[in-house]
Parts: C-alpha cells; structure tokens; sequence
C-alpha cells in the first residue's frame, strides 16, 4: 500500500515536473523571439520578395501560352493550375515551409554527437529527441506568434490570387492536419538524419544533398504535378512532399476531397515510420557512442 | 585613387596574383572539401536547369513576343551563372571577411598596408570552387549555341563582334554587382554588424535573373524602373544575353539606348560604390585596443 501512494505521488509529482519543464522551455524560447520582433518581422516580410519574382516569370510564360494556343489568362492552365493557382501554391508553400522546416536541427545534432555534449542526455533525466521536439516546438509557436502579421498582411495583399475563395471546412481541417503532420515529419525527417553523426563525423555535406532535393523534390520550386509523369509517380511516393507541396494543394482543392482521407492516412504512416526510424537510430547510435573527457 | 603608372598596375596585378595563389593553395590543403563544394554548387546548377526544362516543356517562350525561347533562355542562364560565380568567386568571401575584420577591429591592419584599401579589400580571398559554376555556364551556354544554330527554325549563330561585347558587357555587369556588393558591405562600417548582408544581396540580385521584360506591366513598372535606373541589378544580365541571343544588326534604338545606357551605369556605381565605400572609412572608428 504505501508503495503504490508513493508512486502516485511520483506520477504526480512528474507530470508536475514536465509541466513546469515545459513552460521554461516555452517560456525562453518566446523571450528569445521577441527580443528582436521588429527585425524579425521585416526579415519574415523580405522573404516573400522572391515570389515577386515568381509571379512575374509565371505571368509571362502564361502570357506566351496564351499567345501561341489562344484563349485568356482564366482558361490556360498547366497541369490543373491556372495562373492565379500558381500564385497561390507558392504563398501556401511559404506556410507549409514555416510548419516543416527545421534549421539547424540535423547540423546542431550531429555538432553535439562530434562535441560530446550529447552526454548530458545520457545522464539527465531529459530524453533528447523529446527535449529537442519541445524546444522546435516552443521556437516555432514563438516564430508564428510573430510572423502571422506579415504573413496575414502578404496574404490580404495577395487575396486576388486565391480564386476560388476559402475551402469548405473539412478541407480546412485536412490542410491543418497535414501542416501539423508535416511540421512532425520534417522534424523526425531531419533528427533522423542527424543521429547519422553516431555512424559519421561529418554530415554536412550528407545534409547538403539532401537540402538540395528537399527543395527540389517537396515542391518548393514549383508544383510538383508539373514533373514528367514518369518522374511524378515516383516522386510522389516519396515522403518529401508533404515537406510543401501536399498542404499546398490541399488547400487548393487539387486533391480530391474523397481521396483526402486516404491520403492523410498515407501521411501518418510515413510519419510512424519516420519516429520509429528516429527511435532506432537513437538507441543505436547511444549504444556506439563513446563520450571521453569532460 | 593612388597614381595608376605602369609600374603601379604592375605592382596590383603581382599582389592579385599572389592572393589567388594563397587562395589556391589553401583550398588545395582541404581537397575533398574543395571538392564536394564543386560537386554542390554543380548540384544547385542542375536543379535550376531541371527546373527551367519543366517550364519549357509547356511553353515556347518566356513572355508572348519577348524572343526569349528555350536556347535564347538557356543563353541568359549562362549569362546569370557566369556573372554570379565570377562575383561569388572573387568578391563573395572578400565582402563576408570586410563585416568581420571591421567587427574584430581587424581593418586596421588593412588601412597600414601600403596599398589601396579598397583593392586589399576586395581581392584577399579567391573562392576557387565557385568556378565551377563558370563550366557549368560554359556548357549550358554552349549547348544552347549550338542548339540555336543547327535547328530548323530560325537559327542563329551569334557574330564575332557580338561575342566581344558580349565579353565585354559580362565584366560590366560584374562590375555593377561588385559595386552593390561594396556599397552593402560598407554599410557594415556604420551598423557595427551586417548578418544580412548574403539575404539583402539575395534578394536583390534575384530580380536581376529574369529577363527584364517580364516587369514591364502593371505594378511591375516601378520595379522595373528602380531596378534598371535606381539599382540597376536589371541591366546585369540582360545586356549581355540580349547582345549574344539578338542579332545586333537591325536593333532598335531603345535598344542601343540601353547599351548606352549599361555603360553609364557601370561607370556610374563604380564611382559611387567608391566614394561610398571612402566615406565609410572616414567613421571607421577601431574595435580593438
């Protein structure tokens, strides 16, 4: 009997104890955001400047098709995308890219492993991968917290270019989901990439490369539909597209509402897959680590 | 600026040389990392071209009438790679070590130097590895020259004359860049820091990688007006290529206009970026003791 009281006192005690972990870790990571809000606020702003660019460059070549196939600028598409569309795709891009992208986080990883600062987690009652998802977590509500003015005001500024107006509300809640979902599959994508450093020293480069495709291949630059059908098959099966594309064109209606369901089932089977990856990766790579020194 | 005899220029060209020796050996000291920064940058190269080929593949051109089809584009690619990785190659490094010496309070040594602090400054270091991006432009270039030539319609093979001032409006638009360059990494001397620098550089020379034409409608004419008059970043790449992918014979006056005008501009942002760059040495003011 009084075993079990005080394990529930323990239990008690922990939930306790990660609650309050958790708000310091929130609570820095919110303090740190908002020393530099103003900065920070134009620096988010600046970087729609290169969709100034893309919206031009796609009018003119929109423009030529027009000219050769005749027609106007509301009936030529390219692969289901009207100009508008297009628009659209990359501003909803920059949404999916502020949820999925993780900078620094496969690099600061691995710097840690080469560094031996990882042995803090080995005798810290703190669990890495945990620790690590809270902080992005803590850091990215912070960064939206901040960058949903810009973000809002690009978006009034650019609301012409939605045609079709808001979607219906179930399509709302699967671009929420697969937003959430990417945020954590980019999150298990790139831990996973960086407990590489276990195994190798050096990742950079390793990171590089997948930098590289990742821009390529999540429809960052353009919208992946417009790939060779060969080409598209394949990419299509590969997890990088739910990186940017795949909530993009959730919201565009360019996944048919009754496939939305399956395909979010998809979804969250390549995130298991991801966390499981990860998990392993960990408990191996813990088990070949040697820390020296202190 | 110090007397330019020849013994002088000579004298320059001896120190160039010998920080692009430096330079040379010290990426040779870490040839594997040497290495994968070609095969990188390469990497970069071939999405864009990936990218540009998708396009292409559901259009003729870019911009109704513009002339820019897919060899002519692939020619102003060139154009872009060539002026970035000649920019990338000797003035990058040398702008992101200026924020830092001027941080470190390390320009004062640069200011001792019996030589011009502006030429010390913009020549230190040559990133060898991002010519590599040179023969990525060389081969695009000549794949699109030679694709223009030998197809069905329309061929075109670009005439001597065009090739040299081609040549010669590549080293203007070079030089235009090195100017901005120094014109924002001077700014360094008055903010203390300039983190931003590479982003504001970004997107900046982003607008310059398309043909002008395409801002020429609606509200992209203020742009098209600041980035051609203002910060001429438009006129970079766009004289070159409409040089060597347009015969030169009939050309419109506004063309030659713009010629004209290239010139002046290069001119123009060469000075400036000088006399900017001297004023901001006057309010350097030393960090270390």
């Amino acid at each position: 009997m009084f075993n079990t009281e005080t394990n529930a006192r323990t239990t008690g005690q922990k939930v306790g104890w990660k609650l309050s972990l958790w708000r310091a870790i929130l609570s820095t990571a919110l303090g740190e955001r908002l020393v530099y809000r103003g900065d920070f606020a134009l620096g988010t702003l600046m970087r729609f400047l290169p969709i100034v660019t893309q919206i031009f460059l796609w009018y003119a070549i929109f423009d030529s098709i027009e000219a050769t196939r005749g027609g106007n600028l509301e009936t030529t598409e390219i692969r289901g995308f009207h100009f508008t569309d297009i628009v659209a795709y990359y501003l909803l891009t920059m949404v999916a890219r502020a949820f999925s992208s993780m900078p620094g986080l496969a690099s600061g990883i691995a710097r840690e492993i080469r560094d031996g600062e990882i042995k803090r987690y080995l005798i810290q009652p703190i669990d890495l991968i945990s620790f690590l998802l809270l902080t992005r977590i803590a850091h990215k509500l912070a960064y939206y917290a901040i960058a949903i003015l810009p973000f809002a005001l690009v978006f009034f500024l650019c609301r012409n270019y939605f045609a079709s107006g808001w979607p219906s509300w179930h399509v709302l809640v699967a671009f929420a989901g697969s937003l959430v979902m990417g945020f954590l599959i980019g999150f298990f994508l790139e831990a996973a990439i960086g407990m590489i450093g276990f195994w190798f020293l050096e990742v950079s480069s390793l990171l590089f490369v997948y930098m590289l495709f990742s821009f390529f291949l999540s429809g960052h630059m353009f919208p992946l539909t417009m790939l060779p059908d060969n080409v598209a098959a394949f990419v299509n099966f590969l997890p990088l597209k739910y990186l940017a594309y795949f909530p993009a064109a959730i919201f565009l209606g360019k996944i048919p509402e009754d496939e939305l369901p399956m395909e979010l089932a998809i979804e969250a089977c390549w995130l298991t897959f991801f966390i499981i990856v990860c998990r392993i990766a960990y408990s191996r790579g813990v088990q070949r680590y040697s820390g020296f020194g202190g | 600026m110090q007397q330019e005899s020849g013994s002088d220029r000579k004298k320059y060209w001896k120190v160039f040389l010998t920080f692009a020796r430096n330079s040379l050996v010290r990426d040779m000291t870490f040839r594997t990392n040497f290495v994968l920064q070609c095969v990188s940058s390469l990497g970069w190269t071939l999405m864009n071209v990936g990218f540009y080929l998708i396009i292409f593949q559901y259009t003729t051109s870019i911009g109704a009438d513009s002339g820019w089809d897919r060899d002519k584009f692939f020619l102003f690619i060139a154009t872009t790679w060539f002026i970035n990785s000649l920019v990338q190659a000797f003035f990058m490094p040398n702008a992101e070590e200026f924020s830092e010496l001027i941080r470190t309070g390390g320009l004062d040594f640069a200011l001792l130097k019996p030589i011009d602090t502006q030429f010390l400054i913009s020549f230190r270091r040559v990133d060898w590895s991002a010519l590599s991006n040179f023969a990525a432009g060389l081969i695009i270039a000549l794949v699109a020259l030679y694709s223009l030539a030998t197809r069905q319609n329309d061929p075109m093979t670009p005439s001597i004359l065009s090739i040299v001032l081609y040549i010669f409006f590549v080293g203007c638009g070079v030089a235009i860049m090195y100017s901005l360059m120094i014109c924002l990494s001077a700014t360094s001397i008055w903010l203390g820091r300039n983190q931003t620098l590479y982003n504001f550089w970004f997107y900046i020379t982003n607008f310059s990688r398309y043909p002008m034409e395409i801002y020429d409608r609606g509200w992209g004419r203020p742009l098209y007006g600041f980035f051609t008059f203002i910060i001429p970043v438009l006129l970079v790449v766009n004289i070159p290529a409409r040089i060597l992918a347009r015969p030169i014979s009939p050309q419109t006056s506004e063309d030659q206009l713009l010629i004209a005008w290239g010139i002046a501009a290069t001119l123009l942002s060469l000075w400036i970026s000088r006399w900017v760059f001297k004023r901001a040495l006057l309010s350097y003011r030393s960090a270390s003791s």
